[in-house]
């Protein structure tokens, strides 16, 4: 079992999501990669928290960048902390992160575009009920 | 101590769940007798119960199939037979009886008739057709069986102990609101709901890991056979939708037990999210079911007709499409609740092109056909009466896509005549097809012919005989899930379908008496060679039933329809070529962690539905050392020898040599 | 075909019977070190899947918070109740943890345990600060009597991060179990492909979290 075990990381292609290939055992490379992602993740933390409190930004662009940056800082994580798009082997992984942000994408804007259209042609029930009661 | 759970939970005013109940209690505790005195428990123990072999796997989930379908047709016939009797008067079931009977009705055939019936054919078959010996994740795919039974057993436990829900077999709120359901029906039908659907989830994922990540040597996603690329979608599916219901179930149960204000009418509560939710999830299902039968379809018709598929790559694109546009239509599910034309129009539009890809596979299914020398078994029996019925509901459907349309016919028996079109006609005619096709395979022999075209005449009749006069009666405005009504001109048709009923139940008896008689015959319709049809793919590479490790040495696919190819080959060089070297085979071993699993989960659940915490705490907790216990094995596979793996081997190629020898000059 | 077509089954010699014009017939005597390969790829593309799964749960959750974030039926809104300081803080510590539980999985890799234990102790301890604020958040809200039986805005917003936070229990509870395994197993493949597992799952929690605090939080007190 351990004799195989050594070998395990040297010899395939395909890489799972968050695997990193292991050739040369270079932690510290690895540490350096995580602090790379750290260091992003905070900035775009601080800018984050930064923009809601400040009056350097025009107000109506606010949740736009918000979102922008919350999707930036994803991305980091993804990259950096999940090592997701390194090398062509990682298809199949990134393929299936495609379909589930396609689904995100449709079940959270499809609720609120369905929701927003009803409830701007619907009374609200509470009305309906007071109207029956 | 035990909650909300006393004495007064038993219905014992009520005679028809009372009788049921015990016929099935000694029916149970006879099986039980039998299996003990004969002393077959340690081999049911062994050989079933804590197998995590997906060939046994799908069997069981066959099986469950069949029994709650024989429990959801119980609760059809009661319905259809009220409706016959019950013009000006009250009919035999009362009304919230009658609301039990509808809801656990459409319950049990979707979540444990259809999902477990097909998710058995591809636990049993997709791994074999990959060419290899098990789904990903073995131990993982035992825990989805019991889980799902669990759900099953919740469900039925909920006939004897308090009652099932009437709200249908979608819980709209607020009528599922504790507010309007205060009894204990409702948290039966959640939580039998959460604890399968957790099941189901983990197939989706096994399976998806399985077929983009295991695959014999050779079988390119392209080379694979189209039922495999219908488990994909379907699964890819599954993944996808049943964490919504997952949430939008759970958004009702802390509605009903926490007070929370999710969809309520008090407090900022939204009834349409629910709709909005459980449709999103709702559409998607309706094709993580047709999907798989697509593929059994495919299957079928291209080994029956004696050609290859028509159209590979366009049956391929077709259902990766309807895999995505699935998730663009659940709007139509509630056209009438106020979303305003645009929206309608676009999800109208939608709905209409999500049938082209259908289109598409059916004249696939046509051209195939098309020159080809077609056998009239069973399996394409049932394919044939498919393309009639599916069509037709197709077209019932499309027309209900139309918004216009959808205001007149919503709630009305004619969308009850539609749906069921499309799932009896399609998900349970494909199961039909894949049973008969695939129980040699199973089982080393075949179903009793005769007695199989007399039950599949029977099905396809009733089935017309019931559901047409409802697209009629629907058209005359009756609506859904009445207990009673005084319209004079629906009677007849009611009659009628009554009458569609039971011819159906004709059907299954028949389909009873095949399986029985065919066991007792076996020898006579015993299969030797592993290929009773002539086959295609590489299931049927394998000797009938299948070793453990279902393949003695992996195989190398060279082209498309692996096997042909290789029997192709084998007959033009007049033998079965070369013996491979035989190795050692690793299997995963058996582990109860599934059936452990299961038995503290139904525990949880019907604790949880009757509010005796503690049993919540400690079942939990069991669940919880059941893994951790798991988890800390030392020992996960074992050894099939070489010599072992040989002999099985031996006996299959001598047996296929013969048949090759025979049929040297068949095409 | 790619190599994971190769790397199939589970130790069994694949591809002898037909060897002429196989690329991989030079791999089968190393069959061993494939298929244990090929289960950590496959175990950790299996838990990938899961993980999207869930994610698509919580899409489930925003969208009704989306939804619902208006109907606060006469009751306090998120702009009177959120404080932006205890979500920096919050965030800080799933930050930090995400990055130590890189370092463990580093620790486990290069078996020093003393590396190992030390940073996934330091996962806890940031998991359970970040879980002690989020209750006690939880329990300052309700106290103000802005509990989420008040509106459905604050039903929705207690169980879309409640969900997060009952996550991130679970993953102390299986953080926990993790070293305790190791401890008494030492770094066997199968506890390393739990490993992988353990920190997908820790890195996409902490990913919902970058959502959770930008549209509930960030985007409430805005608004």
């Amino acid at each position: 079992m351990s004799h195989a075990e050594q070998h395990e990381d040297s010899h395939y292609v395909d890489t799972a999501p968050g695997d990193e290939s292991l050739d040369g055992y270079e932690a510290a490379e690895e540490i350096r990669t995580y602090l790379i992602g750290l260091g992003l993740a905070t900035l775009l933390t601080l800018v984050s928290f930064f923009i809601t409190r400040t009056a350097l930004v025009w107000e109506p662009s606010i949740p736009v960048a918000l979102a922008v940056l919350a999707i930036a800082q994803m991305g980091v994580h993804l990259v950096f902390f999940l090592h997701i798009t390194t090398g062509p082997d990682n298809v199949n992984n990134v393929l299936a992160l495609a379909f589930g942000v396609l689904i995100v994408l449709l079940v959270i804007v499809g609720s609120l575009w369905i929701m927003a259209h009803m409830n701007h042609n619907m009374m609200p029930i509470d009305q309906i009920m007071q109207m029956q009661g | 101590m035990l909650g909300k759970l006393s004495w007064a939970a038993i219905p014992l005013d009520q005679p028809i769940p009372l009788f049921t109940a015990a016929l099935v209690g000694v029916v149970i505790v006879g099986v039980l007798a039998w299996v003990t005195l004969k002393g077959w428990l340690p081999y049911l123990w062994r050989e079933w119960i804590t197998s995590v072999d997906h060939k046994r796997i799908g069997i069981m989930y066959i099986l469950l199939a069949m029994v709650m379908l024989l429990r959801g047709f119980a609760d059809a016939i009661m319905m259809r037979s009220q409706q016959a009797l019950a013009f000006r008067s009250e009919g035999y079931l009362p009304p919230e009886h009658y609301d039990q009977i509808f809801s656990a009705h459409g319950t049990l055939m979707i979540f444990f008739v259809a999902m477990p019936f097909v998710i058995g054919l591809m636990n049993f078959v997709m791994p074999l057709q990959l060419g290899v010996r098990d789904v990903a994740f073995p131990t993982l795919n035992s825990v989805s069986f019991w889980l799902t039974a669990t759900g099953a057993l919740l469900v039925n436990i909920s006939l004897v102990v308090g009652e099932f829900a009437r709200t249908g077999w979608l819980p709209y709120p607020p009528l599922s609101e504790i507010a309007y359901s205060p009894g204990v029906g409702v948290d039966y039908y959640l939580w039998s709901l959460q604890i399968s659907g957790v099941g189901t989830l983990l197939t989706g994922v096994n399976f998806v890991t399985t077929v983009l990540k295991i695959r014999a040597t050779g079988m390119t996603l392209m080379r694979m056979p189209m039922f495999c690329w219908t488990t994909l979608a379907s699964n890819l599916l599954i993944v996808a939708a049943f964490p919504i219901l997952t949430a939008t179930l759970a958004m009702l149960l802390l509605d009903r037990y926490v007070g929370f204000h999710f969809f309520t009418n008090e407090a900022g509560g939204n009834v349409m999210m629910f709709m909005n939710l459980i449709w999103a999830w709702g559409h998607p299902e309706v094709y993580i079911l047709i999907l798989p039968a697509f593929g059994i379809f495919s299957e079928v018709i291209s080994t029956f007709s004696r050609k290859p598929l028509f159209g590979y790559r366009s049956m391929v694109m077709a259902t990766m499409a309807i895999c995505v546009l699935s998730f663009t239509v659940w709007l139509h599910h509630f056209f009438t609740m106020g979303a305003g034309a645009d929206v309608n129009a676009i999800f109208g539009i939608a709905s209409m092109i999500i049938a082209v890809p259908t289109g598409v596979k059916v004249f696939n299914w046509l051209f195939t056909m098309y020159g080809g020398r077609v056998v009239y078994s069973q399996p394409i029996l049932w394919s044939i009466a498919f393309m009639v019925t599916f069509v037709i509901g197709g077209m019932t459907g499309v027309l209900l896509a139309v918004p216009p349309v959808d205001f007149v016919l919503h709630n009305s028996l004619f969308l009850v005549a539609h749906f069921h079109n499309v799932i009896i006609g399609g998900v349970l005619f494909g199961a039909f097809a894949g049973y008969t096709y695939w129980f040699p395979k199973a089982f080393g022999f075949r179903l009793h012919e005769g007695l199989g075209k007399a039950s599949f005449w029977c099905w396809i009749v009733g089935f017309y005989v019931a559901f047409m006069p409802l697209y009629v009666v629907g058209l005359m405005g009756m609506t859904r899930r009445m207990q009673h009504y005084d319209v004079p001109e629906w009677r007849p048709w009611l009659l009628i379908a009554a009458g569609g009923a039971a011819i159906i139940l004709v059907g299954i008896i028949l389909q009873i008496a095949q399986l029985a008689i065919s066991i007792r015959r076996r020898k006579e319709l015993r299969d030797e060679t592993g290929d009773p049809w002539n086959g295609r793919s590489l299931e049927w590479a394998t000797p009938s039933p299948p070793p453990a490790f279902n393949f003695a040495v992996l195989p190398n696919v060279e082209g498309d329809e692996a096997y042909w190819g290789m029997k192709q080959r084998a007959r033009q060089q007049a033998m079965p070529g070369e013996e491979p070297p035989y190795a050692d085979i690793e299997m995963p071993r058996n582990s109860p962690t599934g059936f452990i699993c299961a038995f503290f989960a139904t525990f949880m659940g019907f604790a949880l539905i009757w509010h005796i915490w503690w049993i919540v705490v400690l079942a939990a907790v069991g669940a919880f050392a059941t893994f951790v216990v798991f988890a800390w094995r030392d020992e996960v596979e074992y050894v099939i020898p070489a010599d072992v793996v040989a002999r099985i081997d031996r006996a299959n190629r001598t047996a296929r040599g013969e048949t090759l020898a025979l049929s040297g000059t068949a095409p | 075909m790619s190599a994971f077509d190769a790397a199939v089954g589970r130790g069994g010699p694949n591809h002898v019977e037909r060897a002429q014009g196989s690329p991989n017939i030079q791999h089968s005597a190393k069959h061993a070190a494939y298929a244990l390969a090929s289960k950590r790829i496959i175990a950790g593309y299996g838990f990938w899947i899961f993980l999207l799964s869930d994610i698509v749960m919580f899409s489930a959750f925003f969208a009704t918070y989306a939804v619902l974030v208006d109907a606060t039926a006469g009751g306090p809104s998120g702009r009177e109740l959120f404080d932006l300081g205890n979500v920096g803080i919050e965030t800080a510590c799933l930050l930090l943890s995400s990055f130590t539980c890189g370092l463990a999985g580093i620790g486990a890799r290069t078996r020093n345990g003393f590396w190992f234990h030390g940073a996934m102790a330091a996962t806890f301890i940031l998991g359970a600060a970040f879980l002690g604020i989020e209750i006690r958040e939880f329990m300052g809200m309700i106290a103000l009597g802005a509990g989420p039986t008040r509106s459905a805005f604050l039903s929705a917003f207690f169980t879309l991060v409640g969900c997060h936070g009952l996550h991130v229990a679970i993953g102390l509870l299986w953080l926990l179990t993790m070293m305790a395994q190791v401890f008494a197993k030492g770094y066997r493949p199968d506890i390393l492909r739990r490993l992988l597992c353990f920190s997908l799952f820790w890195h996409a929690l902490d990913i919902i979290w970058v959502g959770l605090f930008t549209m509930v939080y960030l985007m409430g007190v805005t608004q």
